[in-house]
């Protein structure tokens, strides 16, 4: 009788922790099943194009080029600002930092990432729009570079974390033998800690990467959402995430354009997925040794 | 001497960039409170919205926001602390572990529209629940689970060994013993953790566009099969479907402030809460 | 006297067998950490098992209740007979088992929980509800365990809150409480002072003919006080089984002799 029960136990907890898998599962099968049938008609080719005009009087245009452009430019430009200021703040926290110090801004900046997005996307609407605008003198402040800035701010947190673990993991013997040798506090820093804690800094950039990239609100109401092909910081962009969020609350379902918004989120779970094992792969690498 | 002069810059650059950090950081949350605090009101907490929500108050977001986070909480909590157990007292290393734990790091980094689009094509529409609580707080569970499952499991690593052998030496059966001397040390860690992904579930905007939001609904929720208004999708309206921005900018000032504070009130309270447990328990 | 194994027939003046092991072979996943063990443990005596650290004398204290068990990749070869029955047999009850061969740890770990809670955990988990009846059972195995005196006004106060020693005698008396045959000790001593040292051997001494005692330790001097048998390990073989009086005074082997004069370990 009780051997039952432990074995009904055991059971049903395999089974709950199996829901993980099941939902990973379910999320591409819909994808796919939803997205599948756009392949048939009107096909691939017409998702190569670079014009995205889904909802055209005169034709229907689903050219996915300026919304991976969009994502890409926007991405990119966050990581450029988000790696130097995160991985500089994780060394400031882990090695010069009192341990007061360290107590308090440590919890202080993961404030920032439980920010909700929406609230981040807020006050870029009200804060950087107006300041991106008179300091470059657009027309509007609804920029790409706007949008960067804002997924830098939510990248920062994701950045310092994981870091600042990385570089305090580090024995402190290594630093010791550094100093014994000579070496000023600095140098021992950039010379030694830092390139012992790459693994850790490095999962943390993917991680971070990832959450920019799949990041919806903030960039959906800064970046002004003009569907063009572009690699200018102060023009208005589209991201894959705004396009989704924008425009699958009005398609007709089963639609071409409904099938082609399936598309760009199959596309933002593929590079969102193979960027989450490269940082699984950096990340057990640091942990290991 | 020139290298000293360097290292002081350097010093100076890494001080900067650091605070400069805290100071956005600073800016955002003193600029919603400072700005948000006079918007606040009895009648902007306890109104319906009026004239498509430029005037009033913002009632009905909050009642919405509260159930989700309830229905969130009620689905996903037992499901990751069974699998934090699973994974944690139960589970040999093998092929199928691997697979579960590649699972939860995969839905960990699922954007978060991604999740809404899953929410709206199984919950919505395939299983026929509509626009409703129940599709929301389900979407929302998927996407909090991972971090649920996290930090459950390092709730019950922080249970030491001897617990678990102490009692098994005793003739307890091992569910005996994970139910009656493992548990109830570690419950306190896992809900604190699990507060903070929590704090996340009411203030994600993304996944509950197409599966539960309401764009206008001044009334309340009368069964979970009913649609609602959210805070954050409200403020998202506020901020950028409304004309005459300027006049209503004390009520998108109120939204954001109520909705930093729920969010933010959750996870300074587990923080609280986690300080206190670790200077409580030494094993 | 007992001979290595169990290849002598028994005699009229041997004491009664509790436990009997027969080549018993024991691995952590490919590596044999224990190799051919034959013993007889004697009912009501307190056996020692000593050697150097990594000999495989906590290894063979825990497959006496299967405690290994817990540990993945673990394997058994041979036979633990304790009351007449193999205990690595399939249709064995580890938790029958394990309520009738009790275990004292290394490191006092009572549950964070009342003194009460602590000691009443077993009754519980065996299926005693009756508060009247755990109270008595409490009581009877705090006494017995020679902590009643220095707790029984404070019962319900945690039992993290008291002493190293004191911790380890209310683990001794949480063991008691399930009513065991066999005792295992694993170094019951080895984190505490002198003098808490002191008052567990003279507890092991008053448990000696009510329970079977089995306890490890390091400590020479300790095993030489409290048992009755001893036997030595080295590198996961039985070296040498005997009366504790013999072994510490005429060893057999070479190597105990080396070990007891504290020429190694």
């Amino acid at each position: 009788m009780q051997k039952w029960k432990e074995k009904a136990v055991k059971l049903g907890l395999l089974g709950a922790s199996s829901t993980s898998i099941l939902i990973v599962l379910l999320i591409f099968f819909y994808l796919i099943k939803e997205a599948l049938p756009f392949a048939l008609d009107p096909g691939l080719s017409s998702l190569s194009g670079s014009l995205w005009a889904p909802t055209s009087m005169l034709k229907e245009s689903f050219g996915i080029l300026p919304l991976l452009t969009g994502s890409l430019l926007v991405t990119a430009m966050a990581t450029i600002i988000a790696i130097p200021v995160g991985v500089i703040a994780a060394i400031y926290i882990s090695e010069i930092a009192r341990p007061a110090e360290r107590e308090v801004l440590k919890p202080f900046i993961e404030l920032l990432a439980a920010l909700p997005s929406v609230v981040i996307g807020f006050f870029g609407l009200v804060v950087f729009v107006p300041l991106v605008k008179s300091v470059f003198g657009l027309s509007t402040g609804l920029t790409a570079l706007t949008g960067a800035l804002l997924l830098a701010l939510m990248a920062i947190p994701t950045i310092i974390s994981i870091s600042e673990d990385a570089i305090s993991s580090v024995p402190s013997s290594y630093k010791q033998a550094s100093l014994a040798l000579g070496a000023s506090k600095l140098e021992t820093i950039f010379k030694i800690t830092v390139p012992a804690a790459l693994s850790g800094i490095v999962a943390s950039i993917t991680l971070g990467i990832g959450r920019v990239i799949g990041e919806t609100m903030a960039v959906l109401m800064v970046t002004g959402n003009a569907a063009v092909v572009t690699m200018n910081p102060l023009t208005s962009v589209r991201t894959m995430t705004a396009t989704i969020a924008a425009e699958m609350g009005e398609v007709a379902f089963g639609s071409h354009h409904y099938r082609a918004l399936f598309w760009v989120a199959l596309i933002l779970l593929g590079i969102t997925f193979a960027l989450n094992i490269l940082a699984q792969k950096a990340l057990s690498k640091y942990k290991l040794g | 001497m020139a290298k000293k002069k360097t290292e002081k810059i350097v010093y100076g650059v890494i001080w900067f960039v650091t605070y400069l950090v805290v100071f956005m950081v600073g800016y955002i949350i003193f600029d919603i409170v400072i700005k948000g605090l006079p918007a606040i009101s009895w009648g902007f907490l306890t109104q319906m919205p009026a004239k498509s929500g430029s005037q009033g108050g913002i009632l009905p977001a909050i009642v919405g926001t509260f159930y989700l986070v309830i229905g969130t909480v009620a689905i996903a909590l037992p499901l990751g602390i069974a699998s934090a157990i699973y994974l944690n007292e139960y589970s040999k290393p093998s092929t199928f572990t691997r697979m579960i734990r590649l699972g939860i790091s995969t839905l960990a980094g699922v954007p978060s529209i991604v999740f809404g689009l899953f929410g709206m094509g199984l919950f919505v529409l395939a299983l026929g629940f509509g626009k409703s609580i129940l599709a929301g707080s389900l979407t929302l569970a998927c996407m909090v689970l991972p971090t649920i499952i996290v930090a459950s499991e390092e709730a019950l690593k922080a249970v030491p060994d001897s617990m678990r052998e102490g009692s098994l030496a005793l003739g307890a059966t091992k569910w005996q013993t994970i139910y009656k001397n493992v548990l109830p040390y570690a419950l306190p860690g896992m809900l604190t953790g699990s507060i903070l992904g929590i704090g996340r579930a009411a203030g994600e905007t993304a996944p509950i566009i197409f599966t539960v939001a309401a764009t206008l609904l001044p009334r309340l929720p009368r069964s979970i099969f009913d649609q609602v208004m959210a805070l954050p999708y409200h403020l998202y309206m506020l901020a950028t479907q409304m004309p005459n921005q300027t006049t209503i900018k004390p009520m998108q000032y109120g939204t954001a402030f109520v909705l930093l504070v729920i969010v933010l009130g959750v996870d300074v309270v587990a923080i609280i809460f986690r300080s206190r447990l670790r200077r409580k328990n030494k094993w | 006297m007992v001979m290595i194994g169990n290849q002598t027939p028994p005699q009229i003046d041997e004491p009664e067998i509790e436990i009997d092991v027969q080549n018993l072979d024991f691995y952590y996943g490919k590596h044999q950490a224990l190799h051919d063990i034959c013993m007889s443990v004697p009912k009501g005596m307190v056996t020692a098992l000593i050697g150097p650290s990594g000999c495989g004398k906590s290894t063979f204290l825990r497959t006496l209740n299967r405690m290994n068990d817990i540990i993945g990749g673990t394997r058994v070869e041979g036979k633990i007979v304790i009351q007449s029955k193999d205990i690595y047999a399939p249709n064995i009850d580890v938790v029958m088992l394990r309520k009738r061969v009790g275990m004292v740890f290394q490191k006092p770990n009572p549950f964070p929980k009342s003194i009460f809670e602590n000691v009443a955990y077993g009754p519980r988990i065996h299926g005693i509800k009756n508060r009247a009846q755990l109270q008595e059972i409490v009581e009877r195995s705090l006494v017995r365990a020679a902590i009643w005196d220095e707790v029984k006004d404070r019962l319900h106060i945690s039992g993290l809150e008291l002493s190293g020693g004191q911790q380890q005698r209310l683990c001794i008396a949480r063991a008691l409480a399930v009513d065991p045959d066999i005792l295992l000790m694993d170094e019951p001593a080895s984190a505490l002072d002198p003098r808490s040292t002191q008052r567990i051997e003279d507890l092991i001494a008053e448990l000696r003919g009510d329970y079977t005692i089995v306890i490890v330790t390091h400590n020479m001097q300790q095993a030489a006080r409290v048992s009755d048998y001893t036997a030595f390990f080295y590198e996961g073989h039985l070296i040498e089984f005997g009366k504790t009086e013999r072994i510490f005074t005429k060893p057999n082997n070479k190597q105990t002799e080396d070990y007891i004069t504290g020429r190694f370990g």
